[in-house]
């Protein structure tokens, strides 16, 4: 299972970051977001693997990590995910808004001279 | 006292004159000229005191850190430039009155040269290195104020930052050197520093300490190859280069070798390094000035050649010479001013400095050619002028060096070609313009100057003749002291005496004096000079390659990295992070633990299909946006699965939800943009992204994996155990969110606040509805009555279970998070079935009020905890026990996790409604 | 005074301040603006307060929520700390006061929409920055000033504008994955997120550990390196610089710092001494990056054809100079670094509202280095002349101060060549560049119509501003004995852990006000 989650992230990371790579900037969006999944798990997976212990205390359990998942990370998780929300909103708005100006949705707010050969 | 006096008068000259009209000439001189009068009086105060071989002191401690006090320290040498720099300074303020043109304002003008002024007395009192390199900078500075002053010229400007440039380089070198020998020496207070000259010398760092210290002053003095500012430089009014590029600036460099001769002399590093540019830039400068036909630069390049003359002096490391060097600087400075002076009368007059226009002046203004002939024969070192006998003294020593063989022969008739040279150019310098046939074409009818604009030529003049026919009565005992502090030991034996008889030196000059008149009249004779077209100095060319080059190369490179291509940055930036990530493992294969693994089971596996498919897809598909943003929507609603499977309920809910935000979002984004993505040709560009991109998944994986393979522990057990009774709730994450960890919290939805601001700021630009309502995209929106009604029934719905999760959140998965964002879905639906417009008729209210109280009101639940004396934040809760309902959990908490709860509903709200409003593309 | 919840104040105080600010802002935009400004007095008489109680040597912790240490968030007073809440203040309420100044086109906090409250939240991000003791508050604190900044960047109009947004927003948000995956795979690690904690926790990790710990201390400071305009991670900077408005561009001259501060504390915290496994991770790279950027930048000023490009890279040779003096990590160095770090700051601010209202008043031309008229050329000359000395490190400037104590500290280091060659041409360009600017500009200028007279004037608020750098830079040079003292004691601070690891996780929870009934159990 561990395998199954690293190589799930890693191709998250790897496709999110082949989109961020693109030139236009919805696909810019797309990329972050999937990069955002990817992270969220890479920083809930830090707290380890735990199946059907969520960390909903019972008084009838010793309150350690054997019998909970760790929380910490879960909290850690729910704000990085709220942040990564209104930053994707906010991007995704900006090039809205470029776009509106501009008339491209280009990254560099410009038509690469030569299609696609800048940079 | 009067020693920090002393130093901060002209600065003092130079605020007061700030202060008065740039007009008002007459007073702006008067007033000018205080400073140095006074300081004048002030040094001359001191005499007793120097003369008796005191050395006065005055300091307060500035930086230890650097060993930097602000302190002065004047002996005999610092008297005697004081003398020199305040003299002078005053007769170029008399002369300036009358040069300045009426269109130029005085004011500035005697600011710029008091700064000065004050700069360079700095430099010859301050008690340490460093101070003294601040000051030299300074007067770098103020020089390139003085020659840039009229700054409607290209030649001034340009001249200006070339003295800046090369000054201010040799300034830094200085600060390295002296940096140095403040290292070796342990201190860079000016006696510490004089008194550890053999210390330094023994220094592995001597070496470069010198090395840097020479470049600032070879700069400073324009010793070859740096010499190529100096007659740029002579774009500045003619009082300034009287001052600057005589007596004063100049004279900087050749002070600084004789400061730190003791430090630093006495080597054959010194004699090798200093020596032969000495030689070098006399013989040069001499040559070159018998061919300038401007007049300013003819006494330019004299001065480079005198200036080389002092330098070797310094360079030939024997206390004679050192004498020779003093003496020299003084009689340097009292001839070369007069003769500047004299040329800007000239020019003034005549309203031209070319010497092929300039001819026959003696007629028109005989008293100003008097003056300049005796300045020039000075110059040349005829007898009984002062100039004859430190020129005696230098040959006397040129003959008498005991120096490697080489230097024994090249010394002599170096020196002899020299005198000759110097010869000659002087007698260009007369005969071209005084006698020589008629003016050809002057701009103005050439006459005496006014009465007053002469005395200061007079004065100098006079101290020429003076010290020239008594020497050993008039400068004596100011060489005396001067070369005293200079040497720091006993002085050698040498007579001040016009006659030593008939000897080699003798000889030398008279060989100088009549070889350089025939050299002169040969050259009018045969190759009328006036023909010779001068050739432009290498060295400036030099500089102005090496200066375009630079800039050329820095834009190059500027613009070769500054693309402007995000693509590019981002490139590096991943790629940088890929190296830190793998270098770490690269450099050491420390053995990696490992635990067993789980096994999997069939749900996970279909999950982990779906995801890892989804994901693929999407880099497949994603030109096709409307396709891939639904793919990567379920790549989302696979993550939140994954939690639920892995235990995390509340990441599940949240992760849905904000699923469900983004997607809707971007598909009313979506409206507005172009629907395609155009195909990319696939360059090495578009392989290396792909490369980066599996590098960075493969890192990722590879720090999952290496990670969960190890054993673990962590502070959460404190959570688990504490959320309970401390907390007061029985949901562990939730407890964290809005108590152990409820600054992130608060941090967080100001995070999400504020962006929704700026979406609703950037969504109501003008523009960008006009754009939008052009209809770019979209066409009427269309509200499905059964997606009407469904929204309708659904929304109370909604209602009861957000006050339900809210209310639970603190035990159970929810929360003020989850539950604003479950009444934020239902009343998008509404909004988006319904239309905006439809909505904010029923329900106009302002969702940046809700953002805001949200966010007072989890701020002052914060603050709260002061009253109670507890640190912000701090938690306190009970269990009323109500009537019907039992008891309550009521934790302050909860007053904090509705304060999120009004954020996260009224920045979703705005940013959802901001964008769907755009469809309407309405005005409010 | 010894009410204990002062050191909170830099963050609480600006958030209530923006809310309060939005809420009033359409009925009373003056009350609003007469709010911002004032919050920004106050907070500079806290920082100071704070910065004299820092003084005294000791670190101060202040526990949220009542919660010991690791387990809350605590927040850390130390030298540093105050000192960077100083100059963040200092800078603010030049930016604010210019702001609110009435510009060319009315007064740029009237462009658009919650000017005051972008910049309070603005304020609370980089305050909440400095004092945090948590990594992954520091993150949100991070994601606050950022989210802030890109407010502030877009507001008012222009293409300019969105089309640098574009380019910061996507980088940054790339920088904060980043920061997260470090974060994460340091808690991975060591199961902490308090640095004090992380500091001992990692220090007695095994050799086993060493890479991974490695990876995610390079990866945070890879992180610090995007803020911190780092070659090669400072692209992004110019253009976002130049198409912000003169005031955020000012108050942006602190937020380079703001990575150069992190890379400190992580380097002398965490990755310094004890570091165990982790030890001078960054030694012997970030020397060389430093080295790099300077130069680059000093080359950038040389190839600007605009005036606020010229000093964009000003802030980036800055930057690599402070990261040059942390990287060499040694008390000498470092505290050089922290001296230089305050009125490299400053003179950042200044020259860009002092270009800011030249640019007013040259027509066309605005800040391109060509000749354009110019009125008032004597007062912005001199003006000009001064800032371009402190920028330029020419003495007697504090910058040539700054400068002179880094080079006297690294004359017996092995990297000593490459430093001092670096540094001394570096200060070489730069001069060259703003030599050429000034004579451009001023020397070429030509005269000006009555309206770019009047505009190139300013109204007081905007020679005040420029008048406050101007004094604050001057007093920090006259008692430069005191400032170094205080720098060069910061850094001896810095180096000696101990004092802040003991005081963070030494800190008690205040008793509780009373316990909840005993014998209730919650249904």
């Amino acid at each position: 299972m561990e395998l199954l989650l690293a190589g799930f992230v890693g191709v998250l990371v790897a496709s999110g970051v082949y989109l961020m790579l693109r030139a236009r900037t919805f696909d810019l969006v797309l990329g972050l977001t999937l990069v955002s999944y990817a992270v969220n798990l890479f920083i809930f997976l830090m707290g380890r693997l735990a199946v059907g212990r969520p960390p909903i205390l019972d008084a009838r359990l010793a309150p350690t990590l054997a019998n909970y998942a760790d929380p910490l990370p879960q909290a850690l998780v729910l704000t990085a995910i709220v942040i990564s929300f209104a930053m994707t909103a906010l991007l995704l708005v900006i090039a809205l808004a470029t776009y509106a100006e501009t008339g491209t949705d280009h990254v560099d707010g410009q038509e690469p001279r030569a299609p696609e050969d800048r940079g | 006292m009067s020693l920090a006096l002393l130093a901060l008068l002209p600065f003092a000259g130079a605020l007061l004159l700030a202060a008065l009209p740039n007009r008002r000439r007459r007073l702006a001189a008067w007033s000018a000229a205080v400073a140095p009068v006074a300081g004048l009086l002030i040094a001359l105060s001191q005499a007793p005191a120097i003369l008796g071989g005191e050395t006065l002191r005055w300091s307060v401690s500035w930086i230890p850190a650097l060993g930097l006090t602000f302190g002065f320290r004047m002996d005999g040498l610092a008297w005697l430039f004081s003398l020199l720099i305040l003299g002078i300074g005053s007769l170029v303020v008399l002369y300036a009155a009358y040069y300045l043109d009426k269109d130029d304002p005085p004011a500035r003008f005697y600011q710029f040269l008091l700064l000065f002024m004050g700069a360079m007395l700095g430099v010859v009192l301050a008690d340490n290195l460093i101070l003294l390199v601040v000051y030299w900078e300074a007067t770098s500075l103020a020089s390139f104020l003085l020659i840039g002053y009229w700054n409607d010229r290209k030649d001034a400007r340009e001249g200006a930052r070339m003295a800046l440039a090369i000054t201010g380089a040799g300034g830094l070198a200085l600060l390295g050197g002296v940096l140095l020998i403040g290292h070796i020496v342990g201190s860079v207070q000016l006696d510490a520093v004089l008194a550890s000259g053999d210390r330094i010398r023994a220094h592995p760092l001597y070496v470069p300490a010198l090395l840097l210290v020479l470049a600032g002053a070879f700069t400073k003095s324009a010793q070859f190859p740096f010499h190529f500012w100096l007659p740029h430089a002579m774009a500045a009014p003619t009082p300034v280069s009287a001052y600057l590029h005589s007596a004063t600036m100049v004279k900087a460099g050749v002070f600084l070798l004789a400061r730190l001769y003791p430090a630093l002399g006495g080597s054959d590093a010194w004699f090798w390094t200093v020596a032969p540019i000495g030689l070098a830039t006399l013989l040069i400068g001499a040559y070159v000035a018998i061919f300038k036909h401007d007049l300013k630069g003819l006494l330019a390049y004299s001065t480079i050649s005198h200036l080389g003359l002092i330098t070797l002096l310094f360079g030939l490391d024997s206390p004679l010479a050192v004498v020779a060097g003093v003496f020299h600087i003084l009689n340097h400075a009292t001839f070369k001013a007069s003769l500047f002076m004299a040329a800007g009368i000239i020019d003034h007059e005549t309203g031209t400095r070319d010497m092929r226009r300039l001819n026959g002046l003696w007629k028109y203004m005989p008293w100003t050619a008097t003056l300049a002939m005796v300045a020039s024969a000075a110059m040349a070192g005829v007898p009984l002028l002062n100039g004859f006998l430190s020129k005696e003294m230098f040959f006397a020593e040129a003959v008498s060096t005991d120096a490697h063989v080489l230097m024994r022969w090249l010394l002599p008739i170096g020196a002899t070609l020299a005198g000759m040279f110097s010869v000659a150019y002087s007698t260009r310098f007369i005969h071209d313009v005084f006698f020589n046939g008629e003016p050809v074409g002057l701009p103005k009818a050439p006459h005496e100057p006014p009465r007053f604009m002469l005395v200061p030529v007079e004065i100098l003049v006079v101290v020429c003749l003076a010290v020239g026919v008594a020497p050993a009565y008039t400068v004596g005992p100011l060489l005396a002291v001067g070369a005293r502090a200079t040497l720091g030991t006993p002085l050698p034996e040498y007579s001040l005496a016009i006659w030593h008889g008939i000897n080699l030196p003798l000889a030398m000059s008279v060989v100088a004096l009549v070889g350089g008149a025939l050299l002169y009249s040969g050259l009018q004779y045969f190759i009328n000079l006036h023909r010779i077209v001068p050739l432009p100095s290498g060295g400036q060319a030099a500089f102005a390659f090496a200066q375009r080059s630079l800039i050329r190369g820095a834009s190059n490179l500027t613009l070769g990295l500054q693309t402007g291509s995000l693509q590019r940055y981002l490139v590096f930036l991943i790629g940088l992070a890929i190296a830190a990530g793998a270098l770490p493992f690269l450099l050491d294969a420390a053995p990696q633990p490992s635990l067993p693994l789980t096994s999997v089971t069939a749900v996970f596996a279909a999950l982990w299909l779906v995801g890892t498919g989804a994901a693929v897809a999407t880099v497949v598909t994603f030109r096709r946006r409307m396709l891939a943003l639904i793919i990567v929507g379920a790549v989302g609603l696979v993550v939140a699965l994954l939690f639920v499977y892995l235990s995390a309920p509340d990441l599940a809910l949240t992760q849905l939800l904000v699923e469900l935000a983004t997607v809707v979002l971007m598909m009313l984004a979506l409206r507005w943009l172009p629907k395609e993505s155009p195909p990319e040709r696939s360059t090495a560009r578009h392989a290396l992204h792909v490369v980066i991109s599996c590098a960075a998944g493969l890192g990722a994986a590879a720090l999952v994996m290496l990670v969960l393979a190890r054993p673990f522990d962590s502070i959460s057990p404190y959570f688990l155990q504490t959320a309970v009774a401390l907390g007061g709730g029985s949901n562990a994450v939730n407890v964290i969110i809005v108590d152990y960890r409820a600054f992130d919290t608060l941090g967080e939805i100001t995070v999400l606040g504020v962006a929704a601001l700026v979406v609703y700021a950037l969504l109501r630009e003008p523009r960008l509805r006009a754009a939008s309502s052009a209809g770019t995209a979209g066409g009427p929106p269309v509200h499905p009555l059964m997606l009407q009604l469904v929204a309708r029934l659904l929304l109370p719905l909604a209602v009861l279970v957000t006050v339900h999760l809210f209310l639970r959140g603190h035990n159970l998965p929810g929360g003020g998070f989850i539950a604003g964002l479950v009444l934020t879905i239902a009343l998008i639906l509404l909004a988006v079935s319904h239309g905006e417009a439809w909505m904010s008729a029923r329900w106009p209210v302002d969702f940046r009020a809700w953002v805001m109280t949200g966010l007072l009101i989890a701020g002052l639940t914060g603050a709260g905890s002061w009253l109670l004396a507890h640190p912000f934040l701090t938690s306190t809760y009970d269990y009323p026990v109500l009537p019907l309902v039992g008891a309550l959990p009521l934790a302050s908490a909860s007053l904090f996790d509705l304060g999120v709860f009004l954020t996260v509903v009224g920045s979703a709200m705005l940013m959802l409604v901001s964008i769907a409003r755009l469809q309407a593309g309405r005005r409010d | 005074m010894n009410w204990p919840h002062v050191i909170v104040l830099p963050v609480v105080l600006p958030l209530l301040a923006g809310a309060v600010a939005l809420l009033v802002e359409r009925r009373a935009p003056r009350l609003a603006r007469a709010l911002s400004v004032g919050m920004t007095v106050v907070l500079l008489i806290v920082a100071v307060y704070l910065a004299t109680e820092a003084a005294t040597g000791s670190v101060q912790a202040y526990l949220l929520g009542n919660w010991k240490a690791p387990f809350g968030i605590a927040l850390a007073l130390d030298r540093l700390s105050a000192l960077m809440l100083v100059l963040t203040s200092v800078v603010a309420l030049g930016s604010v006061l210019y702001a609110c100044g009435r510009g060319p086109h009315g007064p740029r906090d009237t462009q658009g929409p919650h000017y005051h409250t972008l910049f309070q939240f603005q304020l609370l991000g980089l305050n909440g920055a400095f004092l945090t003791a948590d990594l992954f508050n520091l993150f949100v604190f991070f994601e606050v000033l950022l989210i802030a900044s890109y407010g502030l960047l877009l507001h008012g109009r222009g293409s300019a504008r969105l089309r640098a947004a574009i380019h910061y927003v996507a980088f940054n948000l790339t920088g904060s994955a980043l920061f997260l995956v470090a974060v994460a795979l340091l808690y991975g690690m060591t199961g902490t997120l308090n640095m004090a904690d992380l500091a001992l926790k990692i220090a007695a990790l095994g050799p086993e550990s060493a890479a991974l710990a490695r990876a995610g201390g390079l990866l945070l400071i890879v992180v610090f390196g995007v803020k911190a305009a780092l070659l090669p991670l400072y692209f992004w900077l110019p253009d976002t610089y130049r198409a912000a408005s003169a005031p955020i561009a000012a108050l942006f001259a602190i937020m380079t710092k703001v990575g150069v501060y992190c890379v400190v504390r992580v380097t002398t915290l965490i990755f310094g001494e004890g570091g165990g496994v982790v030890a001078h991770l960054a030694t012997p790279w970030l020397p060389w990056f430093a080295l790099g950027t300077v130069v680059l930048a000093a080359l950038g000023t040389l190839a600007a054809v605009q005036l606020r490009t010229l000093v964009a890279y000003l802030v980036i040779a800055s930057a690599g100079t402070l990261l040059l003096a942390v990287g060499l990590g040694s008390a000498g160095t470092l505290g050089a670094g922290l001296f230089y770090l305050v009125n490299s700051t400053f003179v950042a601010a200044a020259l860009f509202l002092l270009i800011d209202l030249m640019a007013g008043g040259r027509g066309a031309a605005e800040d391109a280095m060509v000749p354009a008229p110019l009125a008032h050329r004597a007062a912005f000359g001199v003006l000009f002349f001064v800032f371009a000395l402190e920028a330029a490190g020419l003495p007697p400037s504090g910058g040539f101060i700054g400068k002179a104590l880094l080079l006297g500290a690294t004359i017996d280091v092995p990297l000593m060549a490459a430093v001092w060659t670096a540094l001394l041409l570096a200060g070489l360009g730069v001069m060259i560049a703003l030599a050429r600017a000034g004579s451009t500009v001023i020397w070429k200028a030509t005269d000006a119509n009555r309206m770019q007279t009047m505009a190139a004037q300013g109204d007081t608020l905007e020679r005040v501003a420029i008048g406050w750098f101007a004094l604050v830079m001057l007093a920090v040079i006259v008692n430069a004995g005191a400032v170094t003292r205080y720098a060069e004691s910061a850094a001896a601070q810095l180096l000696d852990r101990r004092a802040y690891i003991s005081a963070v996780l030494g800190a008690e929870p205040v008793p509780p006000a009373w316990t909840p009934r005993s014998g209730m159990e919650k249904p």
